[in-house]
């Protein structure tokens, strides 16, 4: 065992790094390379997006026109809100203090619950509208070629987002838990830090989405 | 020596200008290939056998490349390779720019077979028959998945597209017949989606065409089908002049260069356009099929984008004719500013 | 060789640690098992499995080839089965072949360290490999897909055939790749014993770092891909599909945005292979480290940046065809380097002619003419006439057969003592090799002619002029079907009844045979400190020193 992980709990440096701090390090590394691919991930639809709204300009500024732009700027806020308590949950596990860090993980979680609550409004709205992708496209107030290709992306776009909101919700909720144990103390929060990195993208995928599909 | 190396390399014969400019490089390529893969194996064996291993705790002195020797061995290569590419990009850019007096034909691919329209009447399934020693224009189209159409002895290739036109041209200089193949996977019937070229002498395939505006449906050829035009008889201009005012075409686009719901269609052709977001476009084939299958794409300046699609309701063929007839709606004044060059002209005057 | 008396003792005669064989045999220590070398070991199973499954897929398809009608199957069966022989042989056997298993077996050996980074990671890694294997065995079953392993819209989201499926499995087999990939990239940054610095790593290492970073930026692009054709054939969404505005070609960008650099991800760890076998076989280091590191990099960087060159006759404009051709130009100059200075290696070595160096000459071979006639592809407008030919398909089983596989085999009998530690008949390993490289040209040559002659490729009947070479084609084809057959058979019986090897058979300086082979489940007993290159035959002194830490 090496010297810098003496007293902390079992099994939180594997038996093949020389020191935690090796270990932190790559963990840190993994982290950051995992983000890129779901940055890439995302890419495709970017790409996808940006050809179809230079072909369509006019429908995929009529069809932002008509998404809920209220909803949408509310997400936003939540969303940066939560990034700021997750990013206080941080700073209390740094500091040991290992309740406030829980509460502040706990907001978290439900601003997302909020995040996603506000996004089923939304896509019930669609729904009655007729506002759906491909060849279920039926909205009668925007009806110019390209219309049903902008609902088309806004579904992958924020459904894939969806996705990841539900997974960030799932890997912080998995972290409560571990700080409720007192796993993550002023010697060892990587943990929590990667947890928090991992919510921070899913936010920032949003700022992207925000203004391509609501506001431009 | 062109005669050997062609066959020796099993390429087919030589019937279009390009083939044989494209097979002098494919044989100084392919050469030089030969001949470096030799070398390096050869070189692989003679050190082989220089120093194969005398004793089992045989040591080895520390040999680094010098610099300059790597260096070498990147521009060497390097410059061959980039020379290569330049010669073939020059051709590539040949192919690939249409000469402006080509004679245009309309392709239309569907499983599995190739559909074929000449701007001044007749149509038919599979056989393309054009003039030797004339540029020929082909203007493609796809009514469902991809296809390719490929013509070996001509060394012609040309992904055909659902939805948008693509083009190809190519200069047949001998008579003869020669085998349409389709280069991309499309399904079951991929492999017996062929097709063929009829290459004629010019007065051969002057007499044809003649023979083609007399005859009737039975001496064409092909078997007409429900996407067939009918009638049969007519030039496209005729069909595109009826589809236009079947489509609705007519409510909105004038004739006669009236200004309407949308732009006149007369001069349109070729005519530079202003559009909504600024930018200008010249009104050339590629324009005028895009326009009508997504319309609001480019909308021209001071007009609505309330034209509606007609993707999926009207056929290849039937655009073609439409885009025929628009290109017919020519004024005789003469046209002010200096030519707006290359490519597209249109042929006319038969 | 290269181990001192004393040291030799120390690591390999030292009876106190089992093998990492030997250490649990039960089959619940086998599958849940976080040891690198055991989950390299189940991938190198499950690829070589692949591989007969894929083989036998070409075998088929070579088979009907013999006639020009309908022959033997039907057209929808053979259709089928090119798809499913590409997927299989691309996504179930290449890609992970080299990374996953021997990179899994040998890099955390070659860096002096004791396990992957995130050995769990790894053990999830093998399972997404088998579950996406399960789901695209679960939809060849089912009728397969017939869409080519390119999966062309809009014949793809509109094919009657169970494409989704095979879409699917392809999707997870991704997954697989990244993390794979992220765990070598991790490992090297941070897993690195003391005293080894980037500029003395093994030159395997360097190829499957620059490997990994391909996996990692290029696969999730190839994921949301599958994923929206998946999406278009359920519901119809349209983003793909001319009828509604989308573009068809569109899909063929993002794919070949992957897949071009997936050539890459084939080949640049069987370039790494070679790095290691021929300074082995010649006992001599490699001509030039530095250039050779380099353009594993270079090759991992520019190789994002000419997938174009796929779509010279799709319709992309004449000028972005010319920079993509252009640019496919300085990929070749890398590999070229490369081959200088493998070449450059056999001077004034000691070569030794075992098995895996017939494979290193036949993948120089192979590689040097696959890769020039990449080149002439590249030169765009020849690529009018060869584009989606038999030319084409030649080409790029030079480089995956001819390359990756000639060093996968190379790999696979340089490093048998390694993971198994005992030794394969040699006799028969030559035998092997001269069937394989002599099948290999004479199935491919054929095709490369075919390619001239006008020959498009996925052609279930085709005009009767091409018969002869294809015969010769099908020919070849069996007796690389024999060569594969023997080696399957005697590695088999090597395992079992093979002799005992010594700890390094070949007298290797590579640094993964500074341990015990097989090695013990922890790899080292102390971690051993590197005070030289790799591969430095000058004198006989080791390449690690052991000190008691």
């Amino acid at each position: 065992m090496s010297h810098d992980a003496a007293g902390l709990p079992e099994g939180i440096v594997g038996h093949h790094f020389s020191s935690l701090a090796r270990q932190n390090e790559a963990m840190v590394l993994g982290m950051w390379l995992f983000l890129a691919t779901e940055i890439l991930l995302f890419a495709g639809l970017f790409v996808g997006y940006s050809v179809y709204r230079y072909q369509f300009p006019l429908a995929f500024a009529e069809g932002s026109r008509h998404l809920n732009l209220t909803a949408g700027t509310l997400n936003t806020v939540v969303l940066i809100t939560s990034s700021f308590t997750v990013a206080m949950a941080i700073h209390f596990a740094r500091t040991d203090r290992r309740i406030a860090a829980a509460v502040c993980l706990a907001i978290t979680i439900l601003f997302a619950l909020a995040f996603l609550g506000i996004k089923a409004v939304e896509y019930t709205e669609h729904f009655h509208e007729h506002a759906l992708p491909g060849k279920f496209y039926a909205f009668e107030k925007v009806m110019i070629p390209g219309a049903a290709m902008f609902y088309t992306l806004y579904f992958l776009m924020t459904g894939l987002h969806g996705l990841h909101v539900i997974a960030g919700m799932s890997v912080l909720s998995w972290i409560l838990w571990r700080t409720l144990q007192g796993r993550y103390s002023s010697r060892y929060h990587t943990g929590i830090e990667l947890g928090g990195l991992y919510w921070h993208l899913v936010d920032l995928v949003w700022i992207f989405l925000y203004p391509l599909l609501y506001l431009i | 020596m062109n005669e050997f190396l062609r066959r020796l390399l099993f390429l087919p014969d030589q019937a279009s200008t390009f083939a044989r400019d494209l097979d002098q490089l494919h044989y100084a390529v392919i050469l030089t290939t030969f001949g470096m893969s030799t070398l390096v194996g050869l070189t692989a064996i003679v050190f082989f056998i220089r120093y194969r291993r005398r004793s089992e705790t045989q040591t080895t002195p520390h040999i680094e490349v010098p610099i300059w020797m790597e260096a070498l061995f990147v521009t060497v290569p390097l410059s061959i390779f980039i020379a290569w590419f330049f010669i073939g990009y020059r051709e590539f850019v040949r192919q690939r720019t249409p000469p402006s007096d080509a004679m245009d034909v309309y392709v239309m691919a569907k499983k599995w077979m190739w559909k074929v329209a000449y701007p001044d009447g007749p149509n038919a399934v599979n056989v393309l028959r054009v003039p030797a020693g004339r540029n020929v224009r082909l203007l493609m189209t796809s009514r469902d998945v991809i296809h390719s159409f490929y013509v070996p002895e001509f060394r012609i290739k040309q992904d055909v597209l659902p939805g948008r036109y693509t083009q190809l041209w190519f200069n047949a200089t001998t008579p003869g017949r020669y085998q349409i193949l389709c280069a991309e996977f499309c399904g079951a019937g991929h492999s017996i989606m062929r097709g063929e070229v009829i290459v004629l002498k010019p007065q051969e395939f002057e007499d044809w065409l003649a023979y083609q505006h007399r005859g009737v449906v039975a001496t064409q050829d092909g078997q007409p089908t429900s996407l067939d035009f009918s009638p049969p008889l007519g030039t496209m201009v005729d069909q595109g002049k009826r589809i236009a005012a079947e489509q609705g075409c007519l409510k909105c686009h004038s004739t006669d260069g009236t200004r309407h719901i949308g732009p006149t269609w007369l001069d349109l052709y070729r005519r530079r356009e202003k559009l909504t977001d600024g930018t200008t476009v010249v009104a050339d084939e590629a324009y005028l099929t895009q326009s009508m299958m997504d319309p609001a794409v480019k909308v021209v300046d001071g007009f609505q984008p309330v034209m509606p699609s007609f993707q999926g309701k009207i056929a290849g063929p039937e655009v073609a004719a439409l885009v025929e007839y628009i290109k017919s709606l020519q004024s005789d004044a003469v046209r002010t500013g200096p030519s707006e060059g290359p490519a597209y002209a249109p042929i006319r005057g038969r | 060789m290269r181990l001192s008396e004393a040291d030799s003792h120390a690591l390999a005669g030292a009876p106190a640690a089992p093998s990492y064989l030997e250490d649990g045999t039960t089959v619940m220590s086998w599958i849940n098992t976080r040891d690198h070398k055991r989950i390299g070991v189940m991938f190198l199973v499950g690829v070589i499995f692949f591989f007969f499954v894929g083989g036998v897929f070409a075998l088929l398809l070579r088979f009907k080839l013999l006639q020009p009608g309908p022959f033997f199957i039907d057209a929808i069966s053979y259709n089928r089965l090119f798809t499913l022989h590409g997927v299989v042989m691309i996504f179930l056997f290449l890609i992970p072949s080299i990374p996953a298993a021997f990179g899994n077996f040998v890099i955390p050996l070659m860096i002096g360290a004791r396990d992957v980074a995130f050995p769990r990671l790894n053990l999830a890694s093998f399972y997404l490999y088998v579950i996406g294997a399960v789901i695209a065995i679960w939809g060849m079953v089912h009728g397969g897909a017939d869409t080519g392993w390119t999966f062309y819209t809009p014949y793809s989201s509109t094919s009657p055939t169970q494409v989704a499926p095979i879409l699917l499995g392809a999707f997870v087999l991704g997954f697989s790749s990244i993390l794979t990939g992220l765990n070598f990239i991790v490992t090297t940054h941070t897993l690195r014993a003391p005293g080894l610095n980037w500029m003395k790593l093994p030159l395997f290492v360097w190829g499957i770092y620059a490997t990994s970073i391909i996996q990692i930026l290029a696969t999730p692009v190839l994921g949301i891909s599958l994923l929206l054709v998946t999406v278009e054939r359920i519901g119809g969404f349209g983003l793909f599909d001319p009828a509604r505005g989308g573009d068809p070609v569109l899909f063929q960008h993002l794919f070949w945005f992957y897949s071009h650099p997936a050539v890459y991800i084939m080949v640049l760890p069987a370039m790494g292979v070679i790095s290691e076998t021929v300074c082995a076989f010649c006992r001599k280091n490699i001509f030039g480290y530095r250039a050779v590191a380099y353009s594993s990099i270079g090759i991992g960087f520019v190789g994002f940046f000419t997938w174009g060159h796929h779509l010279f006759v799709a319709g992309q404009s004449t000028f972005v065809g010319g920079a993509f051709g252009l640019l496919s130009m300085f990929v070749g100059i890398f590999t070229a380097i490369k081959v200088f200075n493998w070449v450059g290696t056999m001077y004034r070595g000691a070569i030794s002619f075992k098995t895996p160096f017939a494979y290193i000459c036949g993948f120089l071979y192979f590689l040097v003419f696959g890769g020039m006639t990449g080149i002439a592809l590249a030169t765009t407008s020849l690529d009018i006439h060869w584009h989606d030919t038999y030319f084409i398909v030649a080409h790029f089983h030079f480089i995956m057969v001819g390359a990756s596989v000639m060093a996968f085999l190379a790999a696979l009998h340089y490093w048998f003592p390694k993971m198994f530690g005992r030794t394969y008949p040699e006799g028969w390993g030559l035998v092997a090799a001269t069937l394989i490289i002599l099948g290999f040209n004479a199935t491919f040559i054929p095709q490369f002619l075919l390619g001239n002659f006008g020959m498009p490729r996925r052609y279930y009947q085709y005009p009767e002029h091409f018969q002869a070479l294809h015969v010769a084609s099908t020919a070849g084809a069996t007796l690389l079907a024999f060569g594969f057959l023997i080696i399957l058979i005697y590695l088999a019986i090597a395992l079992k009844y093979g002799e005992r090897s010594a700890p390094n058979p070949w007298g290797s300086k590579g640094f993964e045979w500074m341990t015990a082979s097989p090695p013990p489940t922890h790899n080292f007993d102390v971690i051993p400190t590197i005070t030289q290159m790799p591969h430095d035959y000058r004198t006989h002194e080791p390449s690690g020193v052991i000190r008691v830490a």
